[in-house]
């Protein structure tokens, strides 16, 4: 109907442009794209199944790379990694995979109220009509997981729980280690996966210490490229593949792997590892200069998810009074880029599952902003962020017929 | 549950930045809102009616999308220098089409904006002879108001924690 051409245009040139959607998408760190570009054309373009050079090159690549990630990950074998065209494919194959691999054991699937929604809606559309029984634990105020209702869902009839490490709208760092030991008291044969998307380079994860059985990490919202996740799968766990193709050395998505991504993904992992304190303490003095900075300048506005246990680079807040998605084109006009969970663009359907688990109102829900950081962003950013927000803020709520509060 | 970029027409996303109309009015005739803040839109329209049922001045206030604030505007400048009776025979397509077109799921913005002013209009007529002209029966933009509204009560009594299954034991 119209030209987004247009529309981009009457963005003119912001002063600054910060982009904070890593939710959703974000840019490949200038270091990952460069080690990646040469692998496109260049160097290990085969396809490492086949007996050629270019072919033994990429399965190198391919090798050193698993060897990398299970380090990483805390994995015992390189073989328990398998890389998926994405979290969302490594989500439905852990869950789809391991349900019907193992529904003779038992049709209860355990989840949260909070998870993604490659985790909900797989459970409740793919799973649920299959005849599995999708139980979902709710949490508190914060987003903690509630532990008790987790011990009453989990019964002999259960073979799943799946619990995301960390929550990707609010942030909030889920106790595991003490979720997948109630689990396993309660059924020793329940396979736990976790979708360990946000927790992946900002937490400290370990698989093995943690006794997950899978968990999802993701390539994008570590400045890694889109397109590449990987699955942990522990020796043992069975799970069928979703697909079926040729099978090269991935054992459960068969394909062409792509070997430029891989790279990239380990490329990222790698940025963020020969640092993680460093890197992941600088994303926490962004996250709290942005929390702090926005609180304490802004009236009306609420933090979603913890102060305590949240993770390093999760800001979700409210402004009360301000519709979300007028708020982010606002912002976006101003260069600031962000998400809402207001229901604006979804006419009849509730806002953000997660704000509304935790028990916010829909006009609390209406108002949030998600903003993510990265050891990429600078003290100038998030100066700018605090700069233009307020401003942002102040125009809608100047529009609005509602008085604040 | 697509999120597919809205594609805003150039006209939506002026009066976006720059709205006409906007704020409060003082001396305002009459005045009416519509929407509800807990499905995230509320439009307040306000009139000052003159001489001859003429709305000489009209503004608006908008908690909503960027697409509310555009309809609620571009509303107030059709309305302006219209009798009453010419005000009442814009509907929402007549909004949309000024906007240079409407996102479908947008469509309820104008519906909102044309409610709000049609409520103003009877309202005014409340303590005045009522003209022929004027319909007893709801219209569909004031009818879609009033299911808005309806939609946001059943929600609020909803809360309280989200759909959260408890567990059969």
């Amino acid at each position: 109907m119209f030209s987004i051409e247009e529309l981009l245009k009457m963005h003119g040139k912001a002063e600054r442009e910060v982009y904070l959607d890593l939710e959703n998408s974000a840019p490949v760190a200038p270091e990952v794209l460069e080690t990646m570009l040469s692998y496109f054309s260049e160097k290990a373009y085969g396809n490492p199944s086949i007996t050629h050079k270019p072919g033994w090159m990429a399965y190198d690549v391919i090798q050193r790379a698993l060897e990398n990630f299970r380090r990483w990950l805390g994995a015992s074998r390189a073989e328990e990694i398998n890389f998926t065209p994405g979290a969302t494919e490594a989500n439905n194959l852990a869950l789809i995979g391991a349900a019907q691999r193992n529904k003779r054991k038992g049709r209860r699937i355990v989840i949260s109220a909070i998870e993604p929604l490659s985790i909900l809606h797989v459970s409740e559309h793919i799973l649920k009509p299959l005849g599995f029984d999708v139980v979902k634990i709710p949490v508190d105020e914060e987003g903690f997981i509630n532990l008790d209702s987790l011990d009453e869902a989990v019964n002999r009839e259960t073979i799943l729980v799946s619990l995301s490490a960390v929550n990707h709208e609010i942030g909030t760092i889920q106790p595991l280690k003490e979720a997948v030991e109630r689990v396993k008291d309660r059924n020793p044969e329940v396979i736990f996966h976790t979708d360990a998307s946000d927790a992946y380079g900002r937490i400290p994860l370990d698989v093995g210490k943690l006794s997950v059985d899978m968990a999802t990490v993701n390539s994008y919202k570590i400045l890694g490229p889109r397109g590449i996740a990987a699955l942990y799968v522990r020796e043992g766990v069975e799970v069928e593949r979703l697909l079926e193709g040729q099978l090269g050395t991935q054992r459960l998505w068969p394909g062409v792997e792509n070997v430029p991504l891989i790279v990239g993904f380990q490329k990222a992992s790698e940025l963020i590892f020969k640092d993680f304190d460093g890197r992941t303490s600088y994303m926490r003095h962004l996250r709290d200069q942005l929390i702090d900075g926005i609180l304490s300048s802004i009236s009306g506005t609420l933090l979603n998810g913890p102060r305590e246990g949240r993770a390093p680079d999760n800001v979700n807040i409210s402004f009360l009074g301000c519709e979300g998605e007028a708020l982010t084109i606002e912002l976006s006009l101003r260069g600031v880029y962000v998400s809402s969970g207001s229901a604006c663009t979804r006419r009849l359907l509730q806002p953000s599952h997660v704000l509304m688990a935790i028990g916010r109102r829909p006009e609390e829900a209406h108002g949030s902003i998600l903003m993510k950081v990265s050891w990429l962003h600078s003290d100038e950013d998030v100066d700018y962020v605090l700069k233009v927000l307020p401003e942002a803020v102040e125009r809608l709520r100047g529009l609005s017929p509602l008085k604040e509060g | 549950m697509s999120r597919v970029p809205l594609p805003y027409g150039p006209r939506i996303l002026e009066l976006f930045r720059n709205p006409k109309n906007a704020g409060a009015m003082e001396d305002a005739t009459v005045s009416a809102t519509a929407g509800s803040p807990i499905c995230g839109d509320v439009i307040a329209i306000y009139l000052k009616i003159g001489e001859g049922d003429v709305i000489e001045k009209a503004t608006f206030e908008s908690y909503g999308c960027a697409a509310n604030i555009a309809t609620a505007s571009i509303l107030t400048e059709m309305v302006k220098g219209k009798t009453l009776r010419e005000a009442w025979e814009i509907t929402w397509r007549d909004v949309a089409e000024e906007l240079g077109g409407l996102p479908s799921i947008k469509f309820h913005c104008g519906t909102l904006a044309v409610g709000a002013l049609r409520r103003a209009i009877r309202a005014y007529y409340e303590k005045r002879e009522k003209p022929p002209w004027l319909p007893e029966e709801a219209t569909l933009e004031e009818k879609q108001a009033l299911e808005a509204e309806r939609m946001g009560e059943m929600l609020s009594r909803r809360m309280g924690g989200g759909e959260v299954e408890q567990p059969p034991r």
